[in-house]
């Protein structure tokens, strides 16, 4: 398995839960997700990122750019994972100082709905 | 240890087979675990990279990787075939694959202005990992070239040894 993808709706807010590896191949199908999201008129994103294997750069310019296609609805998104070598192309690319990065879904959830 | 070489068509489905081969050969080379993820990473980067190149100016020919685990180091090189028509290399169209297209910034939004992803991210995050990174431009094409600390694979555990 490549990618797994699957979303729910928790709290008012969508939840996309990934799993497997995100790159170049597998990248496009996360991105059509955000974009058919976003057009269904969700713009509060939690991505949760617990089950992935791998990320590479296409996989944070999917992200970017679904942060980027919220944003222009007042909206947001942010990420679920505590894995440190996930973490890490965050850090080296400076990203974790534009995603709400959290330790699960419902913290993900409650720090979003508390800057409400 | 051995050269491994690698050819393959330049589609996006066969960078994760580089990465998986890459992976294997630098833990038979004694890449310490923990920086196998790097590894995996870094070539998956740098194979991605050519093969956008690739698919946008010669999809007909295959991208190269060269894999060696010699004298303490474990070297990957990875090289595509991208020249433009005067001879210089041409940059992958959209380098960093959908960091390029995506993540451009498109205004301000609660949160202040979006971020502005670089096109050549890819490349930076290589050089965020790799130990020890060399990227020559080329008329052929790019080549870059990455390597790690390795230890001698015959002192590795035998459970480790093919």
């Amino acid at each position: 398995m490549d990618l797994k993808l699957d979303h729910h709706s928790k709290d008012g807010i969508e939840v996309v839960d990934v799993e497997g590896e995100i790159d170049v191949y597998t990248a496009p199908r996360l991105r059509e997700l955000l974009i058919e999201l976003v057009n269904l008129g969700h713009y509060q994103l939690v991505v949760n990122m617990e089950k992935v294997e791998f990320l590479d750069s296409t996989g944070l310019g999917v992200l970017v750019g679904g942060l980027k296609r919220v944003r222009a609805h007042d909206g947001s998104l942010d990420l679920v994972c505590t894995q440190e070598r996930i973490l890490k192309i965050f850090r080296i690319t400076g990203l974790t100082k534009v995603f709400g990065i959290h330790d699960s879904v419902d913290e993900a959830i409650a720090a979003r709905k508390s800057e409400k | 240890m051995a050269t491994v070489e690698m050819s393959f068509t330049p589609l996006p489905a066969h960078v994760r087979t580089a990465r998986l081969v890459a992976t294997a050969v630098a833990r038979r080379s004694g890449v310490d675990e923990a920086l196998l993820d790097e590894v995996r990473l870094a070539v998956g980067e740098a194979c991605s990279r050519a093969v956008e190149a690739h698919q946008e100016h010669c999809p007909g020919e295959p991208v190269q990787v060269a894999l060696t685990g010699a004298g303490g180091r474990f070297e990957v090189v990875v090289t595509d075939h991208v020249a433009a028509p005067n001879g210089t290399p041409a940059a992958a169209g959209q380098p960093g694959g959908a960091a390029g297209r995506e993540g451009q910034p498109g205004g301000a939004g609660p949160a202040g202005p979006l971020p502005v992803v670089p096109s050549e991210l890819g490349l930076a995050v290589i050089e965020g990992l790799a130990d020890d990174v060399e990227i020559a431009r080329t008329k052929a094409g790019v080549i870059i070239r990455m390597s790690w600390p390795s230890a001698d694979p015959d002192l590795a555990p035998p459970g480790e040894r093919a």
